[in-house]
């Protein structure tokens, strides 16, 4: 175990993260599948901010917040809000039935010596609903193009694509996380994904930027193909990877376990939750699928078809896995540095 | 970069301490608020539409949160809006939002007092246009586009005073029945409105960014405001008290016009929220009541404003509105201008008239022509900048009166705000260890960026609070929280670099840090480019609290690229000069095993 951690420590691995590509696109298309399954048959646990709900008010002068929370939850509303106003208690609860809210209404009166008339009901919209809702969606389009247009001219459109999938897979997962744990979707646990919207993107975007700096030494005389080329790449950043991933997520671990056990659920863990599977999901699509999914793409590309070839026929006899290490060598003879960094280790390893 | 990080921010603590603000400004999930409720008022007394309550709503959103970081909301309930403005005391705020806010320009036909005074009074009482040259304000040009005759008396008073105020409130008041409550509100309510004012820079600066384009239009009033005293027909002291219509030159009114002229009386009812129809001629009151006023029919319409800002006169230092036109606008308002400046006093004045009543009708001494125009009319900051604002989203479909006003509490207690800090902290915490146990003496190095992010962020956060507005919500504090978990990863990319570089063994630690450097410049600008590209995007394109949490995530990038490029890169350079670093001692982070240089390789890691 140490010899793991002081290896990680050293940069020291090779995970074929590329070649077993099938294991990770089946348990991506597994978990996909699980989350859409949630997300039909669950839906979301939409909160009262999207689709509007009922508002009581009524005057109770020695309640406390506590009591009166108390109160409507006992009576059967789920999301309760509750706020002090200088006209007394306002609470906004999920839309009710007409016969839930009769019930709340004689529940609440009963607690506080009322008459059930001055508890007063009204519906409320949602502040969230309509036209904020509709505004993201279409900022959430523009932003996909705008992206897809910059890493098409930072990258390459086969990169813009790979990042744009692994993107979706990170987001249909997160929701269907919600869909399943019933967990309510408030505007912050929405804010939440729209931070792992862009967590996702970066992460990837890190990646690539590496593959691309590798892969541009591969000529025709290389012994590498793209696929070697990209795994040594993902392992050269696997330490940023997991080290960034950790501290990231180690503030949204403490704010999702020690703040909603601590102080109860709400807000935080709204939030905490979505940003905890959000960032875990997104680490482990870039490595896992926007990656093997590139190197697909790539691959069918003539040049690296015939390099692919050329690389099979010289390297012939040896195990195809030996031929994932060694080729680093071959691109830091051709002077290239952070490749060859990597060769350092691995010449080392097989003395 | 190290000290002009250092003057940064020292300078952003200046303006905090400027702005006497050293706590950021809570959002409504906070810090609790104040929330409003309108009810439509229809002609016929039916339910509205629901397309133009929906409308109402998106105009109203716009007014209260426009630029997405105020943290306000609006809800539609059953036919009725529900406004909630973050923080207390907003109650002007709130309503001003509620109003129609149909600006219309129109040329002036026919002046006269407000109201019939008792005949024993009428000489002193009677708003003489002699008035404006005496109290000097008028001549110097300071009063700009807008020195109606009659407003000069209530114009000549400090602006500070009962009455000043109380006419800009009445200015915007929903309805007419409101306006003496208005009143004694804003007295009671002068004193926080007149921080806030004192707290609020913003929109001073705009100005000045506006200055070489208003500064013609200004200059066009200036002129037109000089020799504006010429006396108006109907304010001539020997006008027979009794007649409202002596002295008035009557062709081409509308007898019907005329006839409600005689019989108003601005002292009962100023008009406020009449509907003018914008095809016909009008009769409406000034805002103070002292002069009612014949109106031809609107030359330029709300409709045709571009841009609307708030701003302060330079010679005056008054607050004052000003508006660029679009479409038709600069034709018709050239027009307008033009045919009033070839006309007779007092049609040579064109009366803005807001929601029916008149707030300002200047002289026009030549075609204004650059499609811009300013109002002026006893404004303070704030109905300045609330103005600006709803002539900038458009009118309302719909006239609302304000059903009640509550002052709420905040929905989240003040426990899930410290448990969410509590809980960031300690996260925090981890991620400190975490850096020191992994990169030992470079773990200062990240421990104090991020002790300097945060520093950035606190800064940003309060400063954009007291001066634009910016309210945090917990959301946006945990988002923040978060990012500076990202902004981490600038710093590890570039470690990560460095060590690349020294494993290879060719280079000193100096130049490392350098060849490093240029490599993680780009992939930490490349990447934030992207959360960069995302914030701006959903800034611009959502509305709401989706637009405050991009702004936020904007911020932080930014701060994230500040931080990397001003502290991380400057001190990593630092150190590397000093032996502990450069020799690769076991603490620093960068000594040999850590580096698995060849000469470490053969034993077995178990030491790390």
């Amino acid at each position: 175990m140490s010899g793991i951690v002081s290896r990680l420590y050293r940069g020291e691995v090779n995970v074929d993260f590329v070649g077993r590509r099938k294991l990770w696109y089946g348990l991506s298309a597994l978990l996909l599948a699980v989350s859409i399954v949630g997300l039909i048959v669950n839906g979301l646990n939409l909160g009262v901010e999207f689709k509007g709900g009922s508002v009581f008010s009524f005057k109770a002068p020695s309640a406390s917040i506590e009591q009166v929370r108390g109160t409507f939850e006992e009576a059967g509303a789920h999301q309760v809000i509750v706020q002090e106003t200088n006209n007394g208690w306002r609470v906004t609860t999920e839309s009710l039935p007409a016969q839930e809210v009769t019930k709340t209404q004689k529940a609440t009166a009963d607690d506080y010596g009322l008459r059930q008339n001055d508890v007063t009901v009204q519906v409320i919209g949602g502040s969230w609903g309509g036209q904020v809702a509709n505004k993201a969606v279409i900022g959430l389009i523009v932003f996909m193009l705008a992206i897809i247009l910059y890493l098409t001219v930072a990258f390459e459109w086969k990169m813009a694509l790979s990042a744009i999938v692994a993107l979706f897979h990170d987001l249909v997962i997160t929701a269907g996380v919600y869909a399943w744990s019933g967990f309510e979707v408030t505007p912050a646990t929405l804010l939440g994904f729209l931070t792992i919207l862009g967590y996702s993107l970066y992460d990837a975007v890190v990646v690539f930027d590496m593959i691309k700096e590798v892969t541009a030494k591969l000529g025709t005389t290389s012994k590498m193909t793209y696929t070697e080329a990209a795994n040594n790449a993902l392992n050269h950043t696997l330490i940023r990877s997991l080290n960034t991933t950790l501290v990231a997520i180690l503030p949204v671990a403490a704010i999702l376990f020690i703040g909603t056990t601590l102080f109860g659920a709400g807000t935080l863990k709204d939030l905490s939750l979505a940003l905890f599977v959000g960032m875990i999901v997104g680490t482990y699509s870039s490595l896992c699928v926007a990656t093997p999914m590139l190197v697909t793409l790539k691959e069918r590309e003539p040049r690296y078809q015939a390099l692919a070839r050329r690389v099979a026929s010289r390297g012939a006899g040896s195990a195809p896995d030996k031929g994932a290490r060694q080729p680093v060598a071959a691109a830091a003879a051709n002077g290239s540095a952070p490749a060859g960094s990597v060769a350092d280790g691995d010449k080392r390893k097989k003395k | 970069m190290l000290l002009a990080l250092l003057a940064l921010i020292l300078a952003m603590g200046g303006v905090m301490a400027l702005n006497k603000a050293f706590t950021p400004e809570y959002g409504l999930d906070l810090a609790g608020g104040t929330t409003v409720t309108l009810t439509p008022v229809t002609p016929n007394g039916g339910a509205p539409s629901q397309e133009s309550l929906d409308l109402a709503v998106n105009i109203i959103r716009d007014r209260v949160n426009g630029n997405g970081i105020s943290d306000a909301e609006v809800v539609k309930s059953g036919d009725n809006i529900v406004i909630s403005v973050p923080g207390a005391g907003q109650e002007e705020v709130v309503k001003l939002v509620g109003t129609t806010a149909e600006l219309r320009f129109r040329q002036v036909l026919a002046v006269g007092e407000g109201s019939p005074a008792p005949p024993g009074q009428m000489p002193t009482q009677a708003p003489t246009p002699s008035a404006v040259p005496s109290n000097g304000k008028a001549t110097d040009g300071g009063e700009g586009a807008t020195t109606p005759a009659p407003r000069s008396t209530a114009q000549s008073s400090p602006s500070a005073s009962p009455t000043g105020r109380a006419l800009s409130s009445a200015l915007t008041a929903p309805d007419p029945s409101a306006t003496p409550s208005t009143e004694a509100e804003t007295g009671t309510k002068k004193d926080a409105t007149d921080r806030r004012a004192a707290r609020e820079p913003k929109t001073e600066a705009k100005d000045g960014e506006d200055a070489p384009a208003d500064r013609s239009a200004r200059r066009a009033a200036k002129n037109a405001a000089a020799p504006s005293a010429t006396p108006s027909p109907s304010a001539t002291p020997s006008a027979p008290a009794n007649d409202p219509l002596a002295g008035v030159d009557t062709t081409g009114v509308d007898p019907k016009a005329l006839e409600r002229f005689k019989t108003l009386d601005c002292a009962k009812d100023k008009g406020q929220g009449a509907q003018d129809a914008p095809d016909q001629q009008y009769v409406g009151c000034s805002q103070d009541g002292s002069a009612k006023y014949i109106l031809d029919k609107a030359a330029v319409t709300g409709t045709s404003i571009d841009k609307a800002t708030s701003g302060v006169d330079q010679t005056t230092g008054e607050w004052l509105v000003q508006l660029s036109f679009k479409g038709q606008g600069p034709q018709q308002w050239s027009k307008v201008t033009t045919t009033a400046f070839n006309s007779q006093p007092p049609r040579n004045q064109v009366a803005m008239v807001l929601d029916g009543v008149v707030i300002s009708a200047p002289v026009i001494q030549e075609p204004i022509t650059g499609g811009r125009a300013q109002i002026s009319g006893n404004f303070t900051q704030v109905t300045a900048d609330e103005l600006a604002n709803q002539l900038k989203y458009g009118a309302l479909p719909l006239k609302f009166k304000t059903d009640s006003i509550e002052e709420v509490s905040s929905t989240l207690g003040a426990d899930q705000l410290r448990g969410g800090l509590i809980a960031g902290a300690i996260g925090l915490g981890l991620v400190v260890i975490y850096s020191l146990l992994y990169y030992r003496g470079l773990g200062i190095v990240s421990v104090l960026s991020l002790v300097v992010a945060t520093v950035l962020t606190y800064e940003s956060v309060v400063v954009l609070g007291a001066t634009a507005g910016f309210r945090l919500s917990l959301p946006h504090i945990i988002g923040l929280i978060v990012s500076i978990g990202i902004t981490a990863d600038s710093f590890i990319v570039y470690f990560e670099r460095i060590r690349d570089e020294m494993k290879e063994g060719r280079r000193s630690l100096r130049a490392a840090v350098e060849v490093a450097w240029a490599r993680a410049r780009r992939t930490i600008l490349i990447a934030d480019a992207v959360m960069f590209i995302a914030a701006v995007v959903l800034y611009f394109l959502a509305v709401g609290g989706v637009a405050g949490f991009a702004f936020a995530m904007g911020l932080t990038t930014l701060i994230d690229i500040v931080v990397v490029f001003m502290f991380t890169k400057p001190f990593v350079a630092l150190l590397a000069r000093r032996k502990f670093f450069a020799k690769g001692h076991k603490l620093s982070g960068l000594d040999a095993e850590r580096m698995s240089q060849s000469s470490a390789a053969p034993t077995v890691p178990q030491e790390a």
